[in-house]
Protein backbone atom coordinates (compact mmCIF):
# COMPACT_ATOMS: atom_id res chain seq x y z
CA UNK A 1 0.00 0.00 0.00
CA UNK A 2 1.36 2.91 -0.57
CA UNK A 3 2.41 5.83 1.83
CA UNK A 4 0.63 8.65 -0.11
CA UNK A 5 -2.76 7.64 -0.41
CA UNK A 6 -3.66 10.32 2.13
CA UNK A 7 -1.44 12.94 0.42
CA UNK A 8 -2.49 12.64 -2.96
CA UNK A 9 -4.53 15.46 -4.94
CA UNK A 10 -6.96 13.21 -6.81
CA UNK A 11 -9.23 10.96 -4.96
CA UNK A 12 -8.06 7.49 -4.57
CA UNK A 13 -10.44 4.41 -5.23
CA UNK A 14 -9.96 1.77 -2.37
CA UNK A 15 -11.50 -1.74 -0.96
CA UNK A 16 -11.22 -1.15 2.68
CA UNK A 17 -12.27 -2.64 5.57
CA UNK A 18 -13.68 -0.21 8.46
CA UNK A 19 -10.66 -0.50 10.32
CA UNK A 20 -8.30 0.36 7.45
CA UNK A 21 -10.55 3.50 6.16
CA UNK A 22 -10.42 4.85 10.31
CA UNK A 23 -6.72 4.45 9.94
CA UNK A 24 -6.81 6.40 6.66
CA UNK A 25 -9.25 9.38 8.13
CA UNK A 26 -6.82 9.63 11.23
CA UNK A 27 -4.00 10.32 9.18
CA UNK A 28 -6.08 12.35 6.66
CA UNK A 29 -7.12 14.04 9.78
CA UNK A 30 -3.15 14.93 10.74
CA UNK A 31 -2.48 12.28 13.20
CA UNK A 32 0.88 11.69 13.53
CA UNK A 33 0.71 10.26 17.04
CA UNK A 34 -0.34 6.79 17.96
CA UNK A 35 0.05 4.65 21.01
CA UNK A 36 -1.94 1.41 21.46
CA UNK A 37 -2.20 -1.61 22.81
CA UNK A 38 -3.75 -4.21 20.26
CA UNK A 39 -6.73 -5.90 20.64
CA UNK A 40 -9.74 -7.45 18.58
CA UNK A 41 -11.96 -6.31 17.05
CA UNK A 42 -9.98 -3.05 16.71
CA UNK A 43 -6.25 -4.72 15.82
CA UNK A 44 -5.85 -3.12 12.50
CA UNK A 45 -6.08 -0.02 13.18
CA UNK A 46 -2.86 -0.59 15.32
CA UNK A 47 -1.06 -2.70 12.65
CA UNK A 48 -1.36 -0.46 9.96
CA UNK A 49 -0.65 2.34 11.93
CA UNK A 50 2.57 1.09 12.75
CA UNK A 51 3.55 0.69 8.93
CA UNK A 52 1.97 3.80 8.14
CA UNK A 53 2.86 6.77 10.75
CA UNK A 54 6.37 6.28 10.20
CA UNK A 55 6.71 6.92 6.55
CA UNK A 56 4.84 9.98 7.14
CA UNK A 57 7.35 11.31 10.28
CA UNK A 58 4.67 10.34 12.75
CA UNK A 59 5.36 8.08 15.81
CA UNK A 60 3.76 4.68 16.27
CA UNK A 61 4.18 2.89 20.17
CA UNK A 62 2.66 -0.17 21.50
CA UNK A 63 2.57 0.18 24.87
CA UNK A 64 2.08 -1.80 27.80
CA UNK A 65 -1.47 -1.59 28.21
CA UNK A 66 -4.55 0.78 27.56
CA UNK A 67 -3.78 2.93 30.47
CA UNK A 68 -0.29 3.53 28.89
CA UNK A 69 -1.62 4.11 25.87
CA UNK A 70 -3.88 6.54 27.40
CA UNK A 71 -1.28 8.73 28.84
CA UNK A 72 1.30 9.02 26.15
CA UNK A 73 -1.98 10.35 23.59
CA UNK A 74 -2.16 12.85 26.23
CA UNK A 75 1.39 13.66 26.52
CA UNK A 76 2.05 13.91 22.61
CA UNK A 77 -1.02 16.13 21.89
CA UNK A 78 -0.08 18.11 24.74
CA UNK A 79 3.03 18.40 22.55
CA UNK A 80 1.19 19.39 19.52
CA UNK A 81 0.60 16.03 17.37
CA UNK A 82 -3.02 14.73 16.85
CA UNK A 83 -3.33 11.92 18.49
CA UNK A 84 -5.19 8.81 18.46
CA UNK A 85 -5.52 5.21 20.45
CA UNK A 86 -7.48 2.41 19.08
CA UNK A 87 -9.44 -0.41 21.71
CA UNK A 88 -12.12 -2.43 22.54
CA UNK A 89 -14.29 -2.63 25.56
CA UNK A 90 -11.83 -4.28 28.22
CA UNK A 91 -9.49 -1.64 26.94
CA UNK A 92 -11.64 1.26 26.73
CA UNK A 93 -12.77 0.13 30.81
CA UNK A 94 -8.67 0.47 31.24
CA UNK A 95 -8.39 3.70 29.52
CA UNK A 96 -11.80 5.60 31.42
CA UNK A 97 -9.36 7.33 34.25
CA UNK A 98 -7.04 9.04 31.67
CA UNK A 99 -10.25 10.13 29.36
CA UNK A 100 -11.39 11.89 32.28
CA UNK A 101 -7.96 13.05 32.52
CA UNK A 102 -7.92 14.39 28.64
CA UNK A 103 -11.35 15.90 29.67
CA UNK A 104 -10.76 17.88 32.52
CA UNK A 105 -7.18 19.12 31.20
CA UNK A 106 -8.74 20.20 27.71
CA UNK A 107 -6.55 17.75 25.73
CA UNK A 108 -7.73 17.20 22.39
CA UNK A 109 -7.40 13.39 21.31
CA UNK A 110 -9.29 10.36 19.78
CA UNK A 111 -10.24 7.41 20.90
CA UNK A 112 -11.65 4.51 18.88
CA UNK A 113 -13.86 1.71 20.55
CA UNK A 114 -14.71 -0.76 18.43
CA UNK A 115 -17.45 -2.80 20.76
CA UNK A 116 -17.08 -6.34 21.26
CA UNK A 117 -19.52 -8.21 23.68
CA UNK A 118 -18.82 -7.17 27.73
CA UNK A 119 -18.89 -7.03 30.75
CA UNK A 120 -15.38 -8.05 30.74
CA UNK A 121 -13.15 -10.18 28.07
CA UNK A 122 -17.13 -11.02 26.62
CA UNK A 123 -16.78 -12.18 23.23
CA UNK A 124 -13.72 -10.99 21.36
CA UNK A 125 -14.77 -11.19 17.41
CA UNK A 126 -18.93 -10.84 17.79
CA UNK A 127 -20.48 -7.73 17.04
CA UNK A 128 -22.10 -5.85 19.47
CA UNK A 129 -22.99 -2.10 20.33
CA UNK A 130 -23.02 -2.82 24.39
CA UNK A 131 -20.53 0.03 24.95
CA UNK A 132 -22.65 3.11 24.40
CA UNK A 133 -22.91 4.34 27.72
CA UNK A 134 -20.17 3.49 28.68
CA UNK A 135 -18.96 5.63 25.52
CA UNK A 136 -20.78 8.26 27.10
CA UNK A 137 -20.50 8.23 30.98
CA UNK A 138 -17.28 5.63 31.24
CA UNK A 139 -14.92 8.50 33.04
CA UNK A 140 -16.58 9.42 36.78
CA UNK A 141 -17.71 13.18 37.20
CA UNK A 142 -19.89 15.60 35.19
CA UNK A 143 -18.42 15.52 31.82
CA UNK A 144 -19.10 16.26 28.32
CA UNK A 145 -18.80 13.54 25.60
CA UNK A 146 -18.74 13.60 22.00
CA UNK A 147 -19.51 10.07 20.12
CA UNK A 148 -19.75 9.31 16.95
CA UNK A 149 -20.92 6.35 15.08
CA UNK A 150 -20.61 5.09 11.53
CA UNK A 151 -22.30 2.87 9.88
CA UNK A 152 -20.44 2.45 6.45
CA UNK A 153 -16.54 2.21 5.27
CA UNK A 154 -16.76 5.63 3.95
CA UNK A 155 -18.79 7.17 6.91
CA UNK A 156 -15.78 5.64 8.87
CA UNK A 157 -13.11 7.31 6.92
CA UNK A 158 -15.55 10.59 7.39
CA UNK A 159 -16.73 10.06 11.12
CA UNK A 160 -12.37 9.89 11.74
CA UNK A 161 -11.48 12.87 10.44
CA UNK A 162 -15.03 14.71 12.09
CA UNK A 163 -13.27 12.93 15.45
CA UNK A 164 -10.21 14.44 15.32
CA UNK A 165 -11.94 18.07 13.88
CA UNK A 166 -14.09 17.86 17.25
CA UNK A 167 -11.25 16.85 19.57
CA UNK A 168 -9.47 19.83 18.29
CA UNK A 169 -12.34 22.59 18.33
CA UNK A 170 -13.21 21.64 21.82
CA UNK A 171 -10.64 20.46 23.51
CA UNK A 172 -11.48 17.11 24.65
CA UNK A 173 -10.99 13.58 24.29
CA UNK A 174 -13.90 12.34 21.38
CA UNK A 175 -14.77 8.80 21.14
CA UNK A 176 -15.37 6.99 17.77
CA UNK A 177 -17.73 4.10 18.60
CA UNK A 178 -17.86 1.21 15.81
CA UNK A 179 -18.83 -2.01 15.63
CA UNK A 180 -17.61 -5.20 14.66
CA UNK A 181 -19.44 -5.61 11.72
CA UNK A 182 -18.26 -2.24 10.17
CA UNK A 183 -14.90 -2.61 11.76
CA UNK A 184 -14.29 -5.62 9.57
CA UNK A 185 -16.44 -5.23 6.50
CA UNK A 186 -14.89 -4.56 3.40
CA UNK A 187 -16.84 -1.91 0.60
CA UNK A 188 -15.52 -0.08 -1.81
CA UNK A 189 -14.26 3.94 -0.70
CA UNK A 190 -13.32 6.89 -2.95
CA UNK A 191 -11.10 8.61 -0.15
CA UNK A 192 -11.74 12.49 -1.19
CA UNK A 193 -8.67 14.25 -2.36
CA UNK A 194 -6.90 16.15 0.58
CA UNK A 195 -8.25 19.46 -0.82
CA UNK A 196 -11.14 18.35 -0.35
CA UNK A 197 -11.18 17.65 3.33
CA UNK A 198 -11.77 19.51 5.84
CA UNK A 199 -9.85 20.25 8.98
CA UNK A 200 -9.79 22.03 11.71
CA UNK A 201 -7.15 22.58 14.34
CA UNK A 202 -6.95 23.75 17.75
CA UNK A 203 -6.80 27.51 18.26
CA UNK A 204 -3.66 28.80 19.43
CA UNK A 205 -3.54 32.09 21.68
CA UNK A 206 -1.70 35.07 20.11
CA UNK A 207 0.83 35.82 22.53
CA UNK A 208 4.64 36.57 22.27
CA UNK A 209 7.57 35.35 24.59
CA UNK A 210 7.63 36.70 27.69
CA UNK A 211 3.62 37.31 27.29
CA UNK A 212 1.70 35.85 30.38
CA UNK A 213 -0.67 33.10 29.18
CA UNK A 214 -3.63 31.41 31.38
CA UNK A 215 -3.66 28.11 29.61
CA UNK A 216 -7.53 27.75 31.52
CA UNK A 217 -8.77 31.41 30.24
CA UNK A 218 -11.97 30.83 28.08
CA UNK A 219 -13.35 33.71 26.01
CA UNK A 220 -17.11 33.35 24.72
CA UNK A 221 -16.64 29.89 23.08
CA UNK A 222 -15.70 29.08 26.51
CA UNK A 223 -12.51 27.15 24.81
CA UNK A 224 -9.67 28.05 26.10
CA UNK A 225 -6.70 28.86 23.10
CA UNK A 226 -4.00 26.09 23.58
CA UNK A 227 -0.12 26.28 23.60
CA UNK A 228 1.58 23.33 22.54
CA UNK A 229 4.40 22.60 24.98
CA UNK A 230 7.56 23.15 23.66
CA UNK A 231 6.61 26.30 21.94
CA UNK A 232 8.22 28.83 24.50
CA UNK A 233 5.50 28.93 27.42
CA UNK A 234 5.31 26.82 30.60
CA UNK A 235 2.17 25.49 32.46
CA UNK A 236 0.33 23.39 34.66
CA UNK A 237 -2.04 20.39 33.70
CA UNK A 238 -3.47 19.17 36.01
CA UNK A 239 -6.68 16.55 36.94
CA UNK A 240 -7.33 18.27 39.81
CA UNK A 241 -9.90 21.34 39.97
CA UNK A 242 -7.75 24.21 38.30
CA UNK A 243 -8.54 27.92 38.15
CA UNK A 244 -7.56 29.47 34.75
CA UNK A 245 -3.44 29.61 35.56
CA UNK A 246 -4.01 25.45 35.46
CA UNK A 247 -2.67 25.18 38.92
CA UNK A 248 -4.71 23.49 41.58
CA UNK A 249 -7.45 25.12 43.18
CA UNK A 250 -10.52 24.30 45.55
CA UNK A 251 -12.32 27.36 45.63
CA UNK A 252 -15.62 26.54 45.62
CA UNK A 253 -16.50 29.13 43.32
CA UNK A 254 -13.41 28.14 40.36
CA UNK A 255 -14.82 24.44 40.66
CA UNK A 256 -18.43 25.69 39.58
CA UNK A 257 -16.65 27.81 36.82
CA UNK A 258 -14.43 24.91 35.74
CA UNK A 259 -17.27 22.17 35.59
CA UNK A 260 -20.07 24.25 34.16
CA UNK A 261 -17.50 25.12 31.13
CA UNK A 262 -16.33 22.04 30.86
CA UNK A 263 -19.88 21.20 29.66
CA UNK A 264 -21.38 23.69 28.80
CA UNK A 265 -18.47 24.32 26.31
CA UNK A 266 -20.14 21.15 23.74
CA UNK A 267 -23.55 22.23 24.73
CA UNK A 268 -23.45 25.70 23.74
CA UNK A 269 -22.13 24.62 20.25
CA UNK A 270 -23.74 20.82 20.28
CA UNK A 271 -26.19 21.91 17.05
CA UNK A 272 -22.46 21.76 15.06
CA UNK A 273 -21.85 18.24 16.58
CA UNK A 274 -24.97 16.38 14.97
CA UNK A 275 -24.88 14.29 12.25
CA UNK A 276 -27.40 12.18 11.39
CA UNK A 277 -29.55 10.52 8.66
CA UNK A 278 -33.35 11.02 7.89
CA UNK A 279 -34.38 8.62 6.05
CA UNK A 280 -38.08 8.64 4.89
CA UNK A 281 -39.13 9.93 7.74
CA UNK A 282 -41.51 12.62 6.34
CA UNK A 283 -44.32 10.89 6.61
CA UNK A 284 -43.41 7.57 9.24
CA UNK A 285 -45.78 6.31 11.38
CA UNK A 286 -43.21 3.87 12.16
CA UNK A 287 -39.82 5.18 13.02
CA UNK A 288 -37.40 3.08 13.59
CA UNK A 289 -33.77 4.57 15.51
CA UNK A 290 -30.82 2.63 14.72
CA UNK A 291 -27.09 3.53 14.32
CA UNK A 292 -23.90 1.44 13.58
CA UNK A 293 -24.12 -1.39 11.46
CA UNK A 294 -27.61 -2.05 12.96
CA UNK A 295 -29.05 0.75 11.28
CA UNK A 296 -28.46 -0.72 7.88
CA UNK A 297 -30.43 -4.00 8.68
CA UNK A 298 -33.00 -1.12 10.27
CA UNK A 299 -32.86 0.21 6.34
CA UNK A 300 -33.65 -2.67 5.01
CA UNK A 301 -36.63 -3.36 7.36
CA UNK A 302 -38.26 -0.20 6.18
CA UNK A 303 -37.41 -0.77 2.67
CA UNK A 304 -39.26 -4.41 3.34
CA UNK A 305 -42.60 -2.34 5.23
CA UNK A 306 -42.95 0.49 3.10
CA UNK A 307 -43.14 -2.80 0.34
CA UNK A 308 -45.74 -4.31 2.32
CA UNK A 309 -47.72 -0.45 3.04
CA UNK A 310 -46.40 0.47 6.19
CA UNK A 311 -45.10 4.11 6.52
CA UNK A 312 -42.02 3.15 8.01
CA UNK A 313 -38.77 5.74 8.39
CA UNK A 314 -35.56 5.32 9.82
CA UNK A 315 -33.99 8.06 12.02
CA UNK A 316 -29.73 7.51 12.29
CA UNK A 317 -27.80 9.41 14.55
CA UNK A 318 -24.18 9.57 13.51
CA UNK A 319 -23.78 11.82 16.73
CA UNK A 320 -24.78 9.23 19.57
CA UNK A 321 -23.66 12.12 22.00
CA UNK A 322 -24.59 14.65 22.18
CA UNK A 323 -28.04 12.95 21.42
CA UNK A 324 -29.94 14.99 18.69
CA UNK A 325 -32.98 15.60 20.97
CA UNK A 326 -35.23 17.88 18.63
CA UNK A 327 -34.21 15.88 15.31
CA UNK A 328 -35.43 12.98 16.66
CA UNK A 329 -38.35 14.07 18.10
CA UNK A 330 -39.06 15.70 14.45
CA UNK A 331 -38.53 12.63 12.81
CA UNK A 332 -41.16 11.07 15.42
CA UNK A 333 -43.91 13.00 15.44
CA UNK A 334 -46.35 11.36 13.30
CA UNK A 335 -44.78 8.20 14.68
CA UNK A 336 -47.49 5.99 16.57
CA UNK A 337 -44.85 3.82 17.07
CA UNK A 338 -40.90 4.05 17.46
CA UNK A 339 -38.55 0.85 17.23
CA UNK A 340 -35.32 0.87 19.01
CA UNK A 341 -32.75 -2.25 17.74
CA UNK A 342 -29.75 -2.31 19.60
CA UNK A 343 -26.52 -5.27 20.26
CA UNK A 344 -27.44 -4.50 23.80
CA UNK A 345 -30.30 -4.37 26.22
CA UNK A 346 -31.51 -1.29 25.29
CA UNK A 347 -29.01 1.67 26.43
CA UNK A 348 -29.87 3.80 23.94
CA UNK A 349 -33.64 2.81 23.73
CA UNK A 350 -33.89 4.42 27.51
CA UNK A 351 -32.96 7.71 25.96
CA UNK A 352 -34.95 7.42 23.04
CA UNK A 353 -37.66 7.06 25.68
CA UNK A 354 -36.74 10.07 27.53
CA UNK A 355 -36.78 12.14 24.53
CA UNK A 356 -40.43 11.35 23.07
CA UNK A 357 -41.88 10.70 26.80
CA UNK A 358 -44.84 7.89 27.32
CA UNK A 359 -47.28 9.42 24.36
CA UNK A 360 -45.47 7.35 21.93
CA UNK A 361 -44.81 3.61 22.63
CA UNK A 362 -41.10 2.83 22.07
CA UNK A 363 -40.48 -0.77 21.41
CA UNK A 364 -36.93 -2.59 21.73
CA UNK A 365 -34.69 -5.48 19.39
CA UNK A 366 -32.08 -6.25 21.37
CA UNK A 367 -29.60 -9.18 20.52
CA UNK A 368 -26.23 -9.66 22.61
CA UNK A 369 -25.79 -12.71 20.55
CA UNK A 370 -22.85 -12.06 19.11
CA UNK A 371 -24.75 -12.22 16.09
CA UNK A 372 -26.11 -8.96 13.83
CA UNK A 373 -29.74 -7.93 14.18
CA UNK A 374 -30.95 -9.83 10.80
CA UNK A 375 -33.77 -7.16 8.98
CA UNK A 376 -36.75 -9.80 9.60
CA UNK A 377 -36.31 -9.10 13.57
CA UNK A 378 -36.76 -5.64 12.70
CA UNK A 379 -39.68 -6.28 10.31
CA UNK A 380 -41.22 -7.92 12.47
CA UNK A 381 -41.59 -5.27 15.67
CA UNK A 382 -42.60 -2.43 12.77
CA UNK A 383 -45.28 -4.47 12.13
CA UNK A 384 -46.15 -6.69 15.20
CA UNK A 385 -48.64 -4.72 17.60
CA UNK B 1 -27.72 -11.15 -12.47
CA UNK B 2 -30.94 -10.68 -10.08
CA UNK B 3 -30.82 -7.61 -7.68
CA UNK B 4 -28.77 -9.03 -4.74
CA UNK B 5 -26.63 -11.76 -4.70
CA UNK B 6 -25.50 -13.50 -1.84
CA UNK B 7 -22.39 -15.95 -1.34
CA UNK B 8 -21.24 -17.87 1.67
CA UNK B 9 -18.29 -19.23 1.81
CA UNK B 10 -17.66 -21.81 4.90
CA UNK B 11 -15.11 -23.95 6.88
CA UNK B 12 -11.97 -23.77 8.66
CA UNK B 13 -9.75 -20.57 9.48
CA UNK B 14 -6.61 -20.95 7.39
CA UNK B 15 -8.66 -21.84 4.12
CA UNK B 16 -8.39 -18.85 2.98
CA UNK B 17 -12.10 -18.53 2.56
CA UNK B 18 -11.94 -14.49 4.22
CA UNK B 19 -9.72 -13.55 1.39
CA UNK B 20 -11.54 -14.94 -1.14
CA UNK B 21 -14.76 -13.44 0.13
CA UNK B 22 -12.15 -10.62 -0.37
CA UNK B 23 -10.79 -11.19 -3.82
CA UNK B 24 -14.49 -12.04 -5.28
CA UNK B 25 -15.66 -8.50 -3.93
CA UNK B 26 -12.86 -6.23 -4.79
CA UNK B 27 -13.45 -8.00 -8.22
CA UNK B 28 -17.07 -6.90 -8.61
CA UNK B 29 -16.72 -3.68 -7.37
CA UNK B 30 -14.01 -2.18 -8.26
CA UNK B 31 -12.92 -4.01 -11.84
CA UNK B 32 -16.60 -4.31 -12.56
CA UNK B 33 -18.28 -1.14 -10.55
CA UNK B 34 -21.06 -3.39 -8.95
CA UNK B 35 -21.81 -2.75 -5.17
CA UNK B 36 -19.80 -5.54 -3.26
CA UNK B 37 -20.15 -5.63 0.62
CA UNK B 38 -17.74 -8.37 1.88
CA UNK B 39 -17.66 -9.69 5.52
CA UNK B 40 -16.85 -12.14 7.81
CA UNK B 41 -17.02 -14.45 11.31
CA UNK B 42 -14.51 -16.05 13.08
CA UNK B 43 -13.56 -17.17 16.26
CA UNK B 44 -10.76 -16.11 18.30
CA UNK B 45 -8.42 -18.64 16.47
CA UNK B 46 -6.10 -17.58 14.07
CA UNK B 47 -6.58 -20.95 12.42
CA UNK B 48 -8.25 -24.45 12.88
CA UNK B 49 -11.50 -22.39 14.02
CA UNK B 50 -14.60 -22.07 12.22
CA UNK B 51 -14.89 -19.58 9.86
CA UNK B 52 -17.59 -17.55 7.24
CA UNK B 53 -16.48 -15.13 5.02
CA UNK B 54 -19.76 -13.42 2.89
CA UNK B 55 -20.31 -11.41 -0.41
CA UNK B 56 -23.13 -9.75 -0.82
CA UNK B 57 -23.01 -8.49 -5.06
CA UNK B 58 -25.75 -6.01 -6.05
CA UNK B 59 -26.85 -3.44 -9.05
CA UNK B 60 -28.43 -1.56 -6.20
CA UNK B 61 -27.07 0.08 -2.84
CA UNK B 62 -26.41 -2.48 -0.24
CA UNK B 63 -28.00 -2.32 3.01
CA UNK B 64 -27.71 -5.51 5.36
CA UNK B 65 -24.12 -6.27 4.37
CA UNK B 66 -25.02 -10.31 5.78
CA UNK B 67 -26.10 -13.15 3.69
CA UNK B 68 -29.82 -13.68 4.17
CA UNK B 69 -31.31 -15.54 1.10
CA UNK B 70 -27.92 -17.08 -0.08
CA UNK B 71 -27.29 -17.84 -3.50
CA UNK B 72 -24.38 -19.98 -3.43
CA UNK B 73 -22.94 -21.73 -0.54
CA UNK B 74 -19.48 -22.79 -1.11
CA UNK B 75 -18.44 -25.82 1.93
CA UNK B 76 -14.83 -27.06 2.67
CA UNK B 77 -15.66 -28.97 5.78
CA UNK B 78 -18.42 -30.93 6.82
CA UNK B 79 -19.61 -29.37 10.04
CA UNK B 80 -19.55 -25.66 7.50
CA UNK B 81 -22.25 -28.37 5.33
CA UNK B 82 -24.29 -29.34 8.55
CA UNK B 83 -24.49 -25.53 10.10
CA UNK B 84 -25.24 -23.44 6.91
CA UNK B 85 -27.00 -25.94 4.80
CA UNK B 86 -30.06 -25.50 6.68
CA UNK B 87 -29.68 -21.67 6.12
CA UNK B 88 -30.01 -22.02 2.27
CA UNK B 89 -33.25 -21.46 0.11
CA UNK B 90 -34.10 -24.11 -2.12
CA UNK B 91 -32.81 -21.96 -4.68
CA UNK B 92 -29.33 -21.96 -3.73
CA UNK B 93 -26.26 -23.87 -5.30
CA UNK B 94 -24.02 -25.10 -3.40
CA UNK B 95 -20.33 -26.19 -3.47
CA UNK B 96 -18.26 -28.38 -1.79
CA UNK B 97 -15.28 -30.19 -1.46
CA UNK B 98 -16.16 -33.69 -2.33
CA UNK B 99 -12.78 -35.27 0.08
CA UNK B 100 -13.51 -32.80 3.30
CA UNK B 101 -17.54 -32.71 3.02
CA UNK B 102 -18.75 -36.91 2.70
CA UNK B 103 -22.44 -35.59 3.97
CA UNK B 104 -24.83 -35.86 0.64
CA UNK B 105 -25.75 -32.80 -0.09
CA UNK B 106 -29.79 -32.79 -0.21
CA UNK B 107 -31.18 -33.38 -3.78
CA UNK B 108 -33.12 -30.22 -3.65
CA UNK B 109 -30.15 -28.09 -4.34
CA UNK B 110 -27.88 -27.46 -6.76
CA UNK B 111 -24.99 -28.83 -6.31
CA UNK B 112 -21.22 -29.86 -7.07
CA UNK B 113 -18.86 -31.81 -5.53
CA UNK B 114 -14.95 -31.89 -6.27
CA UNK B 115 -11.88 -32.39 -4.67
CA UNK B 116 -10.74 -28.74 -4.48
CA UNK B 117 -8.43 -28.81 -1.50
CA UNK B 118 -6.83 -31.95 -3.48
CA UNK B 119 -6.93 -30.07 -7.10
CA UNK B 120 -4.96 -27.11 -5.16
CA UNK B 121 -2.25 -29.56 -3.69
CA UNK B 122 -1.78 -32.27 -6.53
CA UNK B 123 -2.81 -30.20 -9.78
CA UNK B 124 -1.63 -26.82 -8.94
CA UNK B 125 0.82 -28.16 -6.27
CA UNK B 126 0.40 -25.69 -3.18
CA UNK B 127 -2.97 -26.50 -0.73
CA UNK B 128 -2.40 -22.96 0.18
CA UNK B 129 -4.49 -22.01 -3.15
CA UNK B 130 -7.58 -23.98 -2.30
CA UNK B 131 -9.09 -20.57 -2.01
CA UNK B 132 -8.17 -19.47 -5.21
CA UNK B 133 -9.55 -23.07 -6.88
CA UNK B 134 -12.58 -22.54 -5.21
CA UNK B 135 -12.80 -18.83 -6.55
CA UNK B 136 -12.14 -20.51 -10.35
CA UNK B 137 -14.59 -22.85 -9.55
CA UNK B 138 -17.39 -20.28 -8.75
CA UNK B 139 -16.26 -17.91 -11.35
CA UNK B 140 -16.96 -20.48 -14.45
CA UNK B 141 -20.07 -22.13 -12.45
CA UNK B 142 -21.81 -18.81 -12.08
CA UNK B 143 -20.47 -15.97 -13.48
CA UNK B 144 -20.76 -13.65 -10.94
CA UNK B 145 -18.20 -12.15 -11.67
CA UNK B 146 -15.54 -11.78 -15.21
CA UNK B 147 -13.16 -13.63 -15.37
CA UNK B 148 -10.53 -10.69 -16.49
CA UNK B 149 -11.70 -8.80 -13.26
CA UNK B 150 -11.50 -12.01 -11.10
CA UNK B 151 -7.96 -12.19 -12.87
CA UNK B 152 -6.86 -8.98 -11.57
CA UNK B 153 -8.34 -8.53 -8.14
CA UNK B 154 -6.37 -12.42 -7.69
CA UNK B 155 -2.75 -10.92 -8.32
CA UNK B 156 -3.80 -7.70 -6.41
CA UNK B 157 -4.11 -9.45 -3.41
CA UNK B 158 -1.59 -12.72 -3.65
CA UNK B 159 1.99 -12.14 -2.30
CA UNK B 160 4.18 -10.98 -5.02
CA UNK B 161 6.03 -14.45 -7.26
CA UNK B 162 3.36 -16.54 -6.82
CA UNK B 163 0.98 -14.73 -9.56
CA UNK B 164 1.79 -18.38 -11.70
CA UNK B 165 0.40 -20.07 -8.92
CA UNK B 166 -2.61 -18.17 -8.61
CA UNK B 167 -3.45 -18.09 -12.01
CA UNK B 168 -2.86 -21.89 -12.46
CA UNK B 169 -4.74 -22.25 -9.95
CA UNK B 170 -7.76 -20.49 -11.22
CA UNK B 171 -7.74 -22.18 -14.31
CA UNK B 172 -7.38 -25.54 -12.64
CA UNK B 173 -10.88 -24.34 -10.67
CA UNK B 174 -12.70 -23.16 -14.09
CA UNK B 175 -11.63 -27.25 -15.75
CA UNK B 176 -12.88 -28.47 -12.11
CA UNK B 177 -16.36 -26.70 -13.45
CA UNK B 178 -16.48 -28.40 -16.47
CA UNK B 179 -15.24 -31.69 -15.31
CA UNK B 180 -17.32 -31.68 -11.82
CA UNK B 181 -20.44 -28.94 -12.35
CA UNK B 182 -21.37 -29.89 -16.32
CA UNK B 183 -24.86 -30.40 -15.07
CA UNK B 184 -24.88 -26.95 -13.68
CA UNK B 185 -22.90 -25.61 -16.64
CA UNK B 186 -25.48 -26.90 -19.20
CA UNK B 187 -28.69 -25.96 -17.16
CA UNK B 188 -27.12 -21.95 -17.53
CA UNK B 189 -26.78 -22.78 -20.97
Amino acid sequence: MSAEATEKKAPVIKFLAGNEACMEGALAAGCRFFAGYPISPSSEIAEKMSGRLPKLGGKFIQMEDEIASMGAIIGASLAGAKSMTATSGPGFSLMQENIGYAMMAEVPCVVVNVMRGGPSTGNPTGPSQSDVMQCRWGTHGDHPAIVLSPNSIREAFDTTVQCFNFAEQFRTCVVLAMDEIVAHMREKIVIPAKEDIKIVNRKKPNLKPGDPYKPYEADASLIPPMMNFGEGFRYHVTGLDHDATGFPSGAPDNQEILHRRLVDKVEMHKDELFLFENHRTEDAEVLVVAYGSTSRSAKRAVEEARAQGIKAGLFRPITLFPIPEKQIALAASHAKKVVVPEMNLGQYRLEVERILGPAVPVVGVHRVNGEPIAPSLILSAIVGG
Amino acid sequence: MSKRYEIRLAGLGGQGLVLAGVILAEAASIFENKNAVQSQSYGPESRGGASKSEVIISDEEIDYPKATHIDLLLCLTDAAAEKYLKDCPETALVIADSDLVPSAIPEKYRSVKAPITRLARETVGKEFVTNIVALGLIQELTGIVGLPALEKAVLGRVPKGTEDLNKRALEVGREAAHEYGAHILSARG
